[in-house]
């Protein structure tokens, strides 16, 4: 089991994986209470025209993403100012915006196949570069969250109250938006862009289920996370399947488990609670 | 009794329509004073006003002697809207988590909570008798439970003044006459100035001690121990009205 370790891009994948897997729900649990799901789509198109610019002009493509990114979701965040009860509006205008740019910037990418690696992802290619960039900034996006969880956590729930209780909504928001276009931005070289907002919904979809807090629904989801990711580099290891997709289709397979068994359990307990007393009418 | 709100001749308006015209009144330091006044009156605009939600197009506000616009102690005052109705009832935080989402005046940014603030948290929930429900997600909780923790959620960072937008709609009569006796409670015990916004004109003229009404020809008060009658009510709203004033023996001041 252990000699999946004795390559050395097999524990890359790891340490990688592990990252990504740790901060994307972090930032998954805000974007899904706040309903903008989408808003994990919408950006890594933004990612994926950013790495295009960045093939074609000979920069690095992460930082060609990270720039995208970031410009997008600010974008959503200033167009949502102009919708406000219509935030579906502004991700689907960006989200357009990102697979125009990623179309068309493509055109001028001469290594077609250096571009289709972000499409689902190569966590077992990365370089040097990429895994220093990687676990940096991780290491910030972490500490981001865990400073601003309380502050996060109540702008999320009411953000009129937060902003009265003296929170700086703004900066927080704009701190927020900043996080989430980089760890997209990141994300997109090792589990994919069209696969990175699966990562960010699916285990908070699934600790969702079982929680019983907020600060339980955090946790969960980060060890779901980690084990969608774990058992999907083992599988895609040993069965020859791309690692990205592998680990989002061991998420949906075990949030529909996790369904199924809520649903069976509850139907069966509730039907031993509600046990109809015929003879008493 | 010093002033706690004075409001000198505000007006505001929605798209070029005026809806408060030259409204001045105070709030003296312990007052318990109801808001009452038709749909589209500006009763819950005017309380934007005062938290600053909303910028008045000109007038003066002062909070604790302090013009608005310099005011900083945002944490002695607490503001308890319509959660009921509006709020996200899956959203799957428990009571102590959202009571205690409001100390960040007292811990501070990138700080993390001590036990100090976790007892906080329990005897703001101990004031609204929700001690035992610390554990519950919010979803879980009756429409007049909510709203309790609501309050409960202001209470925790010590607020001076109370502004309540309509903080009983969509919970039955049993939960809204325990949210009146509550607040009645509080105003009375804890010397907390109330400022509520309500259409339940028969029990807020049991527990406030002043009314402002809020009508097409701008603002007037009326003491509640002059009593409301049936044509009163009717031309502020504007429609024949019977009036029920609540017998709340068991809070009565």
């Amino acid at each position: 089991m252990l000699s999946i370790f004795q390559y050395d891009f097999m524990q890359r994948a790891f340490i990688v994986g592990m990252l990504i897997a740790i901060i994307t729900p972090c930032i998954g649990v805000i974007i899904v209470l706040k309903r903008l799901s989408m808003i994990g789509d919408s950006l890594s198109h933004n990612s994926l025209a950013g790495v295009a610019a960045g093939l074609a002009f000979g920069l690095n493509p992460v930082f060609g993403a990270m720039i995208f990114s970031v410009i997008a979701a600010f974008g959503i965040e200033r167009i949502r100012k102009s919708f406000p009860k219509y935030s579906e509006i502004a991700i689907a205008v960006i989200m357009s915006t990102g697979i125009g740019l990623a179309g068309v910037l493509s055109g001028f990418v001469k290594n077609s196949a250096s571009f289709s690696s972000f499409l689902f992802g190569s966590i077992v290619a990365i370089t040097d570069f990429e895994l220093y960039m990687v676990i940096g900034l991780s290491i910030v996006v972490l500490l981001a969250v865990i400073l601003l969880y309380k502050e996060l956590f109540y702008i999320t729930f009411d953000e009129e109250s937060a902003r009265l209780a003296g929170i700086p909504v703004r900066a927080v928001n704009f701190m927020f938006t900043l996080l989430t276009a980089v760890t997209i931005s990141i994300a997109a070289r090792t589990v994919g862009t069209l696969v990175i907002s699966s990562l960010m919904i699916l285990p908070v979809a699934a600790s969702m289920q079982i929680a019983k807090s907020y600060k339980q629904t955090v946790v969960f989801a980060v060890v779901f996370s980690i084990m969608f990711t774990v058992s999907g580099l083992y599988i895609s290891y040993y069965a020859n399947f791309k690692p990205g997709g592998t680990i989002v289709i061991v998420g949906v397979i075990s949030l529909v488990s996790i369904l199924f068994y809520n649903n069976i359990v509850s139907k069966v307990f509730l039907k031993r609670l509600v046990k109809p007393d015929c003879q008493k009418y | 009794m010093g002033k706690i709100i004075e409001a000198d001749n505000l007006n505001f308006g929605y798209s070029e329509r005026l809806i408060l015209k030259n409204i001045s009144f105070s709030v003296d330091k312990g007052d318990f004073l109801g808001i009452i006044g038709a749909n589209g009156s500006g009763k819950s605009t005017l309380i934007k006003l005062m938290l600053k939600i909303l910028i008045p197009f000109s007038g003066d506000i002062k909070l604790l002697g302090e013009n608005i616009n310099c005011f900083k102690k945002w944490d002695k005052v607490g503001y308890v809207s319509q959660k009921v109705n509006s709020f996200n009832g899956g959203f799957p935080a428990t009571v102590e988590e959202i009571v205690g989402a409001n100390l960040f005046s007292k811990i501070g940014l990138f700080k993390l909570p001590k036990k100090q603030h976790k007892e906080m948290v329990y005897h703001a929930l101990d004031k609204v008798n929700m001690q035992d429900y610390g554990k519950r997600l919010i979803g879980n909780l009756s429409g007049g439970q909510q709203q309790r923790v609501f309050i409960a959620r202001v209470l925790v960072s010590e607020p001076e003044i109370l502004f309540l937008d309509e903080p009983t709609v969509g919970i039955d009569a049993k939960s809204e006459e325990a949210v009146y006796c509550l607040l009645a409670r509080l105003n009375r015990e804890l010397g907390l100035t109330i400022v509520m916004v309500t259409h339940d004109i028969g029990a807020i003229t049991v527990h406030a001690n002043r009314l402002i009404c809020l009508g097409q020809n701008g603002l007037f008060e009326h003491k509640p121990e002059d009593g409301m009658t049936n044509e009163f009510v009717s031309e502020l709203y504007g429609f024949g009205v019977n009036l029920h004033i609540h017998d709340c023996k068991n809070c009565r001041k």
